[in-house]
């Protein structure tokens, strides 16, 4: 992909005044504040750079050009009448300062790291809802616009606005705090930390076909935002496993789908194709995880260990499935989740034959409705030879798939399936 | 540091008793403990004996009075305590003392400041 200058140019005013922004919200008490400060800067920004060069210091210049923005918008605030009534309800919790002097002040890079990682636990805040959170990561920490992440989500931009603004109150009227959490709470919140970014890597619907004009890949969102924690939080074994497991995921990336859009299941998968100094990349970082965690693998070490497992494994055959099972009951013991099982269940499969494999989907509780399980049906009762009722099975899947790719993967396996 | 006020709302399981003297005790250790933040208390008496009101159509149309609480639900209000804290994290610190939060369940909401009052 080749990047335009203006690209290139959207992009710096984008990471930088992320950045800028973290600053911003300790300083002036408001995240909705600092937003429109930053928003309005960056504005001027892409107005002026393209005729008079891109600063030497862009960030210096946003930071700046914001403050003076924020002062702005303060002084008009404070010269409209009625203002009383509306102090309370968002407005800063403390009167910022902004002296003349304090307008022209650039905080050093260690500060900003400090700001960013307070940004980060507030966003990601137990108070806040799970899709609050998520947003908010995006807008503040990535710099994406409420239209931006809400094509990553497939939602209307009207609906993830207000999901923002929502989130911004409450922060406010709530007062949630801008800090990073005690020893004693901080294993809790970063699990919150990097549940939001193993969501937006997971739950994303970044269009993988040419179709959108406006491409939002939040698969490179998330890979973005695991490296700025781990960078914030140098040697976190969990931090370090995360970015792993993603770095693995992206990187079978350019073989996970076909030329029409349509997933391509592992056992397809041209392993030419991955990226493997993205796959050399995140094994460094798996094995720095563990050698930290001391011998206590948490939830992202062993979903990391399986997806290298994939990621290092020659062919599909030669993949070593009875690590793979191991590291799913590994999982499965620290919660019970159906969709591990499935997975566990096809491993299974993979390592004791089809019957063996049937039997494991079989003792699955609760995935009736699930067409990843009927398809995992469908697959081990075709290796039985039993193509009747893998036939059934795959009707049921084809039924219950949520997305037209999928749909289309399925109809193409049940037209290749032989009649008995 | 400007202090918030935020109104712990005690929600208990509408069958309960929540007038035990075991609950009592809880309450009062509760309130020794953080007689610096509480800036108010209030306990109710059970459902039974609510009335809800409501005005049809504006200021001055038919008063409707009818008997038991507004909202029919599992969980009932039993009281509330107003606590001073800086920020939620402090408050959610204490609202986690608060007996009901193992009995029930305490819902925090911030308390808007009189001079910003919209009604």
């Amino acid at each position: 992909m080749t990047v335009t200058p203006q690209q290139q140019l959207a992009e710096t005013v984008r990471v930088e005044g992320a950045r800028v922004l973290a600053t911003l919200i300790r300083t002036l008490g408001s995240v909705q504040l600092a937003e429109d400060a930053v928003q309005d800067a960056a504005v001027a920004a892409l107005q002026t750079w393209p005729r008079d060069g891109i600063p030497d210091d862009p960030r210096a210049w946003l930071t700046v050009t914001a403050r003076h923005k924020a002062y702005d918008a303060l002084r008009r605030e404070a010269a409209r009448p009625g203002k009383e009534l509306a102090a309370g309800w968002d407005a800063p919790l403390v009167a910022p300062d902004l002296a003349p002097e304090v307008l022209e002040m650039v905080e050093p890079d260690s500060v900003v790291r400090d700001d960013q990682l307070r940004l980060i636990f507030t966003c990601c805040h137990p108070a806040l809802a799970r899709e609050a959170q998520v947003a908010l990561a995006l807008r503040t920490l990535a710099g994406l616009d409420a239209g931006a992440i809400a094509r990553g989500f497939l939602v209307p931009e009207a609906t993830m606005a207000k999901r923002l603004t929502r989130a911004r109150q409450k922060i406010a009227q709530a007062r949630i705090p801008y800090r990073v959490p005690p020893d004693a709470e901080l294993p809790a919140r970063l699990a919150s930390v990097l549940a939001v970014v193993h969501l937006i890597a997971t739950e994303s619907h970044a269009p993988s076909s040419g179709e959108q004009v406006a491409r939002v890949d939040l698969e490179a969102e998330a890979v973005r935002l695991a490296r700025l924690v781990n960078e914030l939080m140098p040697g976190e074994p969990e931090v370090l496993s995360l970015l792993a497991l993603l770095l693995f995921t992206a990187a079978r990336r350019p073989a996970r789908v076909d030329a029409a859009g349509d997933p391509v299941p592992l056992a397809a998968q041209d392993r030419s194709g991955w990226d493997h100094a993205a796959i050399a990349e995140a094994s460094g970082l798996l094995a720095e995880a563990v050698r930290r965690s001391q011998g206590v693998a948490g939830p992202y070490q062993l979903q990391a260990h399986l997806s290298a497992c994939h990621a290092t494994a020659p062919t599909y055959a030669a993949t070593n499935w009875d690590r793979i099972v191991g590291l799913y009951d590994l999982l499965l013991s620290l919660s019970a989740n159906p969709a591990v099982a499935l997975n566990r269940a096809v491993a299974v499969g993979e390592r004791d034959g089809p019957a063996a494999g049937l039997a494991a989907l079989d003792a699955i509780t609760g995935m009736a409705r699930s067409h990843l399980w009927h398809a995992a049906r469908a697959e081990a009762l075709r290796r039985l030879g039993d193509t009747g009722r893998a036939r059934d099975e795959l009707r049921q899947a084809l039924e219950l798939a949520p997305t037209a790719p999928e749909r289309r993967l399925l109809s193409r396996r049940l037209a290749a399936m032989p009649s008995q | 540091m400007v202090m918030a006020v935020y109104a712990a709302l005690l929600y208990m399981p509408e069958d309960s008793d929540w007038m035990t003297s075991e609950v009592r005790a809880e309450h009062h250790a509760f309130g020794e403990a953080a007689a610096e933040v509480i800036g108010g208390a209030v306990a109710l008496y059970p459902t039974g004996s609510a009335t809800t009101i409501t005005v049809a159509g504006g200021p001055g149309g038919d008063v409707l009075v009818t008997d038991g609480p507004y909202a029919e639900a599992k969980e009932i209000l039993i009281g509330l305590y107003l606590l001073e804290a800086a920020d939620l994290d402090e408050a959610i610190g204490w609202a986690a003392r608060i007996p009901t939060a193992w009995r029930g369940k305490v819902e925090l909401r911030p308390v808007l400041p009189v001079s910003s009052w919209p009604f």
